[in-house]
């Protein structure tokens, strides 16, 4: 017993709090996605301007389909690119 | 049975203001002709495009929110396909959620327009000074 207490890491042993994904949608009661605010649908795009997967952002399936198609309408009025590089 | 409906295209920069109305009323007269009654109508000025579009970098948006039958919307697309100065464009339907976001999106430009109208009111009091002046000149 002794002997295991005297155990010692070269690194400490990280535990991972895992903070609860949830639907910004579904949170905040925003029932539609508008198209036309290129700032707000930015959140949802990495630096090359693709949509963020579900399993990052946490959206619901509900909202993940209106706003990918929110993003495609804002990319099509030239609002948002299709492709880029540093978007942020 | 009429929906509600947005439009919202992009005209060249090449045109001028005075030239950039006449297309807008022109839209709107296809519209209104149509049987369509306009909602709402914004323009956003010269915007800077995210690619270039017909080898242009930027171009004027405008925002039409209209009522209209579902049957007038073809002519007014091809309409919008015919014309020169447009170079994209994009029509929507609005659902109810959507409707109920447009109209809260329409009261707060006219809060801001009002705000603005207030701040500015020594402004046009001026400028009727200048027109009546300019009147006498003539």
């Amino acid at each position: 017993m002794a002997e295991q207490s005297e155990i010692r890491y070269l690194t400490p042993p990280t535990v991972e709090i895992k903070k609860k994904k949830y639907c910004r949608f579904k949170k905040n009661g925003i029932k539609y996605i508008d198209y036309k605010d290129p700032e707000f649908l930015k959140k949802f795009l990495n630096e090359q301007g693709k949509i963020l997967p579900r399993r990052l952002t946490g959206t619901s399936l509900k909202f993940q389909r209106k706003l990918s198609v929110a993003i495609k309408r804002a990319r099509h009025l030239a609002l948002l690119p299709y492709v880029t590089d540093l978007l942020k | 049975m009429q929906k509600n409906y947005e439009a919202v295209f992009i005209m060249t920069p090449v045109l001028s203001d005075q030239q950039m109305k006449e297309a807008v009323d022109k839209f709107k007269t296809v519209l209104t002709n149509g049987g369509a009654e306009i909602v709402h109508e914004e323009n956003w000025g010269l915007k800077k495009l995210a690619y270039p579009v017909n080898h242009k970098s930027t171009g004027f948006y405008q925002l039409l929110q209209f009522k209209a039958d579902p049957a007038s919307i073809k002519k007014f697309e091809v309409e919008l396909k015919r014309d020169e100065r447009i170079i994209r464009w994009l029509t929507v339907s609005l659902d109810k959620h959507a409707l109920e976001y447009a109209e809260k999106r329409i009261q707060r430009l006219n809060g801001q327009k009002q705000a603005q109208a207030t701040e500015a009111a020594q402004e046009p009091k001026e400028q009727s000074n200048e027109t009546s002046e300019s009147n006498k000149e003539e």
